[in-house]
């Protein structure tokens, strides 16, 4: 019952740990990272609130074994904001109210980033096909969708200054 | 969740080494999205899980006009629908690999391991009856090729032994005027079980069926083929008429049960609705209409 | 302080999804029926304080905790739906390596006969207690049994598998007409049908029974040219958190025990804690974590207790965390009911008569929300003659709990749909027929009170004249359906400190767990006095040795109060002002003016800013607290406009537009508000369609899981248009009204009403999922 050295990076920093082989990508983030921004809300992939990118692909962290993360590329809410400023699509998300108790939030965001970037303007409908392994429980999806759109706006303006 | 071990090799033999040695207390992982689950409900306690990702035959995805497509077992959903060249040609595989779960299980669930999970609601599996793929197993020992439609023997059980590993499934390349086509019923519009599922596929000729097969999934212990449906569309003229005779064969064939997605009755008249529905898209890919 | 029943403007332009590519507006146009009084920050639309940290992660809910020494826990729940208790030994689990502890019943101090509030109301200590951790016997399968804290949730859970209880399964009872049966096996011994108000001695699962009347109804029913009668069930549903429930305790080495949990009221954790654990409050500190979502189901204690006694017996941390089959096998979903409604109207389109008896699951413990349920299913009318009976039934199914307006949704899912068949039966409009018969000021609602001011008629009006009901609705299976809901909300208590900062910020301590923005819309409230921005105040919500009492967040009242005391100590600050600048400007304090932050006397004014820095030379640090219990709550009402198309062949209903309409008072903050409106609209929808307790012939839930408990994706619903109605409530300041629950009540009974202008069947049980839409087009009934 030997713990497994894993050597990844997260959040592009280069990052070793050790883990046991039934712990989930979800566990090590939350309880051995100390990067509680990833939350579980299902344990079974349902909800989507664990949703982190791994090697450019977003995947329910608590589906994924922590020893699997050995020389993979993880992302999670807590690498999305830029410096000490916020993404647009953060920005997006407090200025349209797409939160309120927050908790699915991170989920979002990180979903989010992955469509923008292989979809820069994508429909209503792409958005919530996209977005429906994600669950709110507060906002009936109004605001969220939205703030993606008004997130998206200003992503493709970004690019074209 | 129980202490497991954790191996990860990188070639076929190594992969089948390590499940012969642990035998019954081995479990192959792909994407995760069924073992985990069913890990933490108790399944393979104390043994070791063998991540068969990094095995080259296992992530193969080639697609051919001449060979058709040759699919690894391990390659997850989201590779084959941003695929252009599959996409083209099976555009029945994408129906089902584009609405397993949502985008992030489809991050990480395969095709092979919605087959090996042997679900009687698996999304996959119909489409794969429908298409006629072949399924290539390996073991120490050797190699076989397992029919799709032989692949799932009871809810939850497949055909494998337990030192066998799914390597790849093999699709035939599409023929001339020939269509394909999965469509499933489900409560919400995304992230559910199939309450019933139909894959049909269909050649025309002459403005007749030249070749036709059906398959059903969540009616049925095992997903369902259903070789009668199909027969009574060959030779038949492509009109509704022939569909509905063959939908009605399919709601004669199935044989659900009644349990929280719905009754049995619902069910069959699913099978009828979804068959339909489903031969009339895959008349339309193979250009013909009804 | 003045307040706002004034003139109206109505404003109605639809606010719907925009065109792909184009850009969308900063802030969209929402549909507003304005009260015409005009304030510089209620009203804004400023970004919450604790946007930031919810957008990056940082934000710290309750299973974020991480302390030194923490153990990790998990709690063994009942497989069966009834059964005795016989044994229980948990020698084998405490043997295991890494096991620190384990609890029991056994553990608990005995629950002596007594009363205590659990945040949204009284009941015996006793049920909070066996609910807990089970004693003698096991009332619903997860009824939490034991407790083990260990190195790591692994080993915890383990080691759980390792305690042996030995069970004597007895008979239950699923649904209220099941445990109101003759030989329906009893869940209590010990209770007694408590009827009309007086203590019976029958022994029964019914806990109560009470009637409220107005007039006589027979005679009502005898001016009645129809008269429509049906009964309607609805399943059990759970509020639907993403964030499953988690505690953290510390029982120190001084004795006093520190709680880190994600709840609705800290407070109430703190007092039933305490109760249970019979230690005094005073040795409680409950640290309120952020939470991810509620509902009301966040209201009640669970793990607390035995994280505490866990804590206590290990001498260190622990914490525990449910799994989300924890969360709906062992926590409160909201009742599953039987009601039936009989309503009489003459040909003139007067309502004459109503009956309804509601007989409502409670689950293992009394306490159902029936009562609400009765005072607010004929809420929107005015009636001389009404009755209505309600029955307490208690069913091996979780304890119960507050569910977003609690008991209307399920009641309105039945009158409204006997409102819509009589209308229809008259020829009437079925707004129109709601406008004839609607409650206004004055009207005596079925449980005693009369109306203050209120906005029924107002939100009827704006249906009506909202654009999405005279909009074309063309094609087959497709149809239109209405509905009102009614909540009352709560007032309660709250306190709340205003600190002045040298720099002229405010930092602003109050004890409301925050769920959707509330720091916000009280920081608001206090700002709008203070005439400075919202962004100069800085709002937290502390611990409960940090802050005066406060209720819980629940019945719609965390804006309407604790904003009401943050507006009473700005009231304060602002006398002491006064008074400081009275030194500043070398006047009388009494001469000094205030308008908008600026305090003027004898030509000279000073600033809000200015007088803040200046504070250590005119007196020191200003300061300043209010309570509030207030009185002038005030009633909300919401409406539906909804529009359905069937699939005739699947059953399967898609919502293909959503109009939502509320009197909010005064919306406080407009997106937040709104906000609430289609979350709660959402949540009715997913009610209404798909979501269910499925219980096997086992009596567990089959459907523990976020896969086959099938809340809304944002693939099932459309974007939900919503149109906000201010008929200011004369009981606050800023007129506001609750606005978190009222949305919830009126979708399910407008979807059916769609439903039936759909496809000429009339559905009358929930879920109204496709399976039942097939079998009622089916069999044509």
């Amino acid at each position: 019952m030997k713990k497994t050295q894993v050597q990844t990076t997260i959040n592009s920093r280069p990052v070793e740990f050790l883990c046991e082989p039934r712990q989930s990508l979800l566990e090590v983030l939350r309880d051995n990272r100390g990067l509680t921004g990833t939350k579980e809300g299902c344990n079974d992939g349902n909800c989507g609130a664990c949703t982190v990118e791994m090697d450019g692909r977003i995947v329910p962290s608590c589906l994924v074994l922590g020893v699997e993360a050995e020389g993979a590329q993880i992302v999670t809410i807590e690498g999305i904001a830029v410096g000490s400023g916020l993404h647009e699509i953060q920005k997006a998300f407090l200025e349209g109210a797409a939160l309120q108790c927050g908790v699915c939030t991170p989920g979002f965001i990180v979903a989010t980033k992955a469509l923008l970037q292989q979809n820069p303007n994508p429909t209503e409908h792409e958005i919530r096909f996209w977005l429906a392994n994600n669950l709110c429980r507060c906002t009936g999806y109004d605001k969220i969708v939205r703030s993606v759109q008004a997130a998206a706006c200003r992503l493709r303006e970004e690019v074209s200054v | 969740m129980h202490w497991v071990d954790y191996q990860r090799p990188e070639s076929l033999d190594a992969a089948l080494k390590a499940l012969a040695v642990n035998a019954d207390n081995a479990k192959a992982l792909a994407g995760g999205t069924d073992l985990l689950v069913q890990m933490r409900a108790g399944a393979c306690a104390s043994g070791v899980v063998v991540d068969i990702k990094k095995v080259p035959e296992l992530n193969e995805m080639s697609c051919s006009p001449e060979k058709g497509l040759t699919l690894g077992a391990a390659v997850p959903c989201y590779r084959i629908y941003r695929d252009e060249a599959v996409a083209a040609a099976y555009p029945a595989l994408i129906d089902a690999v584009s609405i397993i779960g949502g985008t992030q299980i489809q991050g990480r669930a395969s095709v092979g391991g919605n087959l090996c999970n042997a679900a009687p609601s698996a999304d996959v599996v119909p489409v794969l009856i429908a298409l006629g793929a072949v399924c290539r197993v390996a073991s120490a020992g050797g190699t076989r090729e397992i029919l799709a439609e032989d692949f799932c023997v009871a809810p939850g059980k497949n055909a494998l032994a337990a030192d066998e590993l799914l390597v790849s499934l093999r699709f035939p390349p599409p023929a001339a005027h020939s269509g394909a086509r999965y469509i499933r019923f489900i409560p919400r519009n995304e992230m559910d079980i199939a309450v019933a599922g139909a894959g049909v596929s269909v050649a025309l000729a002459d403005g007749k069926f030249s070749a036709a097969r059906v398959a059903l999934a969540s009616v049925a212990p095992t997903p369902l083929f259903v070789k009668e449906a199909g027969e009574a569309l060959i030779g038949q003229p492509v009109n509704a008429a022939a569909v509905a005779k063959a939908a009605a064969v399919a709601k004669a064939a199935a044989n659900p049960i009644s349990d929280m997605r719905g009754t049995a009755e619902y069910r069959c008249n699913l099978c009828a609705v979804l068959t339909r529905r489903a031969l009339k898209d895959a008349v339309a890919r193979a250009g013909g209409q009804i | 302080m003045s307040t706002t029943i004034d003139s109206m403007q109505t404003k109605t332009s639809r606010n719907g999804g925009f065109a792909n590519g184009v850009r969308p507006p900063a802030a969209y146009e929402p549909n507003i029926v304005l009260a015409t009084r005009a304030y510089d920050v209620v009203g804004t639309r400023p970004v919450r304080h604790d946007g930031a940290d919810k957008v990056t992660g940082r934000a710290l809910y309750g299973a974020d905790k991480q302390i030194a020494g923490l153990l990790h826990g998990f709690v063994l729940r009942s497989p069966y739906a009834h059964a005795k208790i016989v044994s229980i030994d948990t020698s084998k689990a405490e043997e295991l390596d890494g096991v620190f502890a384990v609890v029991t019943a056994a553990d608990l101090p005995p629950a002596r006969d007594k009363i205590v509030d659990v945040g949204e109301g009284d009941t015996r200590l006793a049920y909070v207690h066996g609910n807990v951790l089970a004693s003698g016997k096991t009332l619903y399968k997860g009824h939490a049994v034991a407790a083990v804290a260990a190195s790591s949730v692994h080993v915890a859970e383990q080691a759980a598998k390792l305690i042996d209880v030995e069970y004597e399964p007895l008979g239950s009872s699923m649904t209220a007409p099941q445990a109101m049966s003759a030989d329906a096996p009893l869940l209590h011994d010990d209770l007694k049908t408590v009827e009309y108000g007086r203590q019976t001695d029958k022994a029964s699962n019914v806990a109560q029974h009470f009637q409220w009347k107005i007039g006589n109804s027979d005679e009502g029913f005898a001016k009645a040219d129809v008269v429509v009668e049906r009964a309607f069930d609805t399943a059990t549903v759970h509020q639907g958190y993403i964030e499953p429930h988690n505690a953290t305790a510390l029982w120190n080495n001084d004795g006093r025990v520190h709680i880190w949990t994600s709840t609705q009221g800290a407070f109430v954790v703190r007092d039933v804690t305490a109760t249970i654990l019979e230690i005094p409050v005073s040795q409680i500190k409950v640290t309120p974590m952020e939470i991810g979502g509620g509902f009301g189901g966040k209201i009640p204690v669970y793990l607390e207790p035995a994280a505490a006694l866990l804590s206590k017996k290990t001498g260190r941390p622990v914490k525990l965390v449910m799994s989300r089959a924890d969360v709906l096998e062992g926590t409160g979903p909201t009742p599953g009911s039987h009601v039936s409604v009989k309503i009489g109207a003459a040909k003139d389109g007067k309502i004459t008569a109503m009956e309804s008896v509601l007989a409502y699951e409670a689950g293992a413990y009394p306490g159902s929300f029936v009562a609400p349920g009765g005072m607010c299913i004929f809420a929107a009318y005015a009636c001389e003659n009404i009755s209505v009976d309600c029955y307490d039934v208690v069913v091996n199914k979780p304890s119960s709990a507050a569910y977003r307006a609690p008991g209307a949704t399920q009641a309105a899912f039945a009158a409204e749909q006997v409102i819509d068949e009589i209308a229809g039966k008259l020829g009437i409009d079925p707004i129109e027929f709601r406008m004839q018969n609607a409650a206004k000021e004055g009207v005596r609602r079925v449980d005693g009170p009369k109306f203050r001011r209120i906005g029924c008629f107002e939100v009827l009006e704006a249906m009506k004249n909202h654009p999405h009901y005279s909009a074309p609705l063309e094609g087959p299976n497709r149809g239109r359906g209405v509905a009102m809901g009614f909540w009352f909300n709560v007032g309660l208590e709250s306190s709340c400190t205003l600190n002045v900062n040298s720099d002229g910020t405010v930092n602003l301590i109050e004890g409301s767990t925050d769920i959707g923005g509330t720091r916000t819309s009280i920081a608001m409230q206090a700002a709008e006095v203070l005439g400075i921005s919202a962004e100069d105040i800085n709002p937290q919500v502390v611990d409960t040795d940090s802050v005066g009492y406060t209720s819980v967040t629940g019945g719609s009242r965390t804006t309407f109060a604790t904003g009401w005391a943050a507006h009473d100590a700005a009231q304060k600050i602002v006398g002491e002002m006064k008074c400081r600048a009275a030194q500043l400007l070398e006047a009388d304090a009494a001469a000094v003016t205030h308008e908008k932050g600026v305090y003027s006397a004898g030509g000279k004014s000073v600033a809000f800013r200015e007088i803040a820095a200046k504070s250590s030379r005119t007196g020191g640090p200003i300061s300043a607290s209010a309570t509030v219990k207030p009185r002038g709550v005030g009633g909300s009402y919401a409406g539906n406009i909804v529009d359905v198309e069937v699939d005739p062949e699947t059953g399967k209903v898609d919502i293909l537009r959503f109009t939502a309409v509320q009197d909010v008072g005064k919306a406080v903050h407009p997106s937040y508000v709104e906000g609430q409106m289609q979350g709660g609209s959402a949540q009715g929808i997913g009610w209404a369609l798909n979501e269910e307790y499925f219980m096997g012939a086992d009596g567990g839930m089959q459907n523990n899981t976020l896969l086959d408990y099938r809340m809304p994706t944002s693939l099932d619903l459309p974007m939900i248009d919503t149109c906000i109605v201010e008929v200011a409530n004369p009981g606050h300041p800023y007129g506001v009204r609750g606005v978190g629950e009222a949305n919830i009540v009126p979708p399910p009974a407008a979807i059916a009403n769609a439903i039936q202008n759909a496809v000429g069947r009339r559905l009358q049980r929930l879920p109204m999922n496709p399976p039942a839409v097939w079998h009622a087009i089916a069999n044509g009934n």
